[in-house]
């Protein structure tokens, strides 16, 4: 590995960890949506850092290929990303239904008030 | 502002309740006998049982949330009516029954020189105890927003607060509600928006149902989970207390 390549895993990982905080700090992500986000850029670095701890940890787990690690927990963080959006929008859905009712029914209610005050314009 | 009296300008008592049907009639009752002529508002946050039948009953207006928001959403709309409905000031108290209704006077004293009072348990009254990593976090907690806000603080995790006018206005535009949002970084705001914080001691009552969670491991991660919405508070940009609207309807009593 060239100093170069080093050098861009690190700076990577610390692109990464900078926006998620970036994001945190300006209220645009929500702690609980950052959690995975700053898991993966923790350990991007880490690994950024010593990549030795990777070598270390494949053969511990007796996987030959040390980039096959990687793919393997960047596809399990991503799919714990996804379900949990999944998840959130399951329960967004469910929200904006229980608002559009909430409005159908304050309709409802307007109306008849509405139509309540016109009579009594009527009658006076 | 001078408020020594807690019948200058209209104070609000707000219940934040997720199904409280069981006790909130009751606090409502002895919040009617011990203060009379304090108005009363319910924040039913999506409860599933009948808090807010109970607290209608009980002659509360009632706040009816379509579905749980938290704490922390709960309070936000319950310090949007106070300003909607021109109330001065906002006092926050459960309706489990833990907090005692004749202390709110002395909340309300408290804002003659602050923005926000909190009713602190650990404070030399009362024999509410919290043991073992659980008191270690609320007290390391305490110490740093303590000097963030820059007073004295033993309990800043205390659902029983009252806030002024300055405070209700910040407030009813930036409550947080994420975990412990209502509490640690409801205060972090305040204090970087250079509102006055202060404490008073209050007694606290057994709770009519639920206990704290005294698991160890449950403890720490309120401990991590903690710190890391404290942290994520101090880096994020100040806010600055909103210009209060003119109240709508009938701010005069």
């Amino acid at each position: 590995m060239s100093f170069a390549t080093y050098l861009l895993g690190i700076v990577a990982g610390l692109v990464a960890l900078a926006s998620v905080i970036e994001l945190l700090r300006r209220r645009r992500l929500r702690e609980r949506h950052a959690v995975w986000w700053f898991v993966a850029a923790l350990l991007a670095l880490v690994i950024g850092v010593f990549p030795a701890t990777l070598t270390w940890a494949s053969q511990l787990l007796g996987i030959e290929v040390p980039t096959n690690f990687v793919f393997f927990i960047s596809i399990v963080i991503l799919f714990f990303v996804n379900l949990q959006h999944a998840g959130e929008l399951t329960d967004l859905e469910d929200r904006t239904r229980t608002l559009a009712e909430e409005v159908a029914l304050l309709r409802v209610k307007l109306d008849r008030l509405d139509a309540g005050s016109d009579e009594r314009d009527r009658d006076a | 502002m001078s408020a020594r009296d807690p019948r200058d300008g209209r104070t609000l008592l707000v219940l934040p309740a997720l199904n409280e049907a069981d006790s909130v009639g009751e606090v409502l009752a002895e919040i009617a006998r011990v203060l009379p002529d304090i108005d009363r508002l319910v924040v039913d946050d999506g409860s599933t049982d009948l808090t807010a039948a109970v607290a209608r009953a009980a002659g509360a207006e009632v706040l009816v949330l379509p579905f749980n928001l938290g704490v922390g959403g709960a309070m936000r709309a319950g310090f949007r009516y106070a300003l909607e409905h021109g109330y001065d000031r906002v006092v926050q108290i459960d309706a489990d029954g833990q907090h005692d209704p004749g202390a709110v006077p002395e909340l309300l004293d408290g804002l003659a020189e602050a923005d926000i009072v909190i009713g602190a348990r650990f404070a030399g009254k009362g024999d509410y105890e919290a043991k073992g990593p659980r008191r270690w976090a609320m007290t390391v907690l305490a110490g740093i927003l303590g000097r963030v806000s820059r007073t004295r603080l033993t309990d800043t995790t205390s659902g029983f607060k009252a806030m002024g006018p300055r405070a209700v206005a910040l407030f009813a535009r930036h409550y947080p509600a994420e975990y412990l949002g209502d509490t640690v970084e409801a205060l972090v705001i305040a204090a970087r928006a250079g509102l006055r914080i202060t404490q008073v001691p209050v007694e606290m009552r057994q709770r009519s149902g639920g206990r704290p969670s005294q698991h160890p491991f449950r403890a720490a991660i309120h401990l991590v989970r903690a710190f890391a919405a404290l942290c994520i508070a101090l880096i994020r940009p100040r806010l600055t207390v909103p210009e209060r609207p003119a109240a709508k309807n009938g701010a005069g009593s």
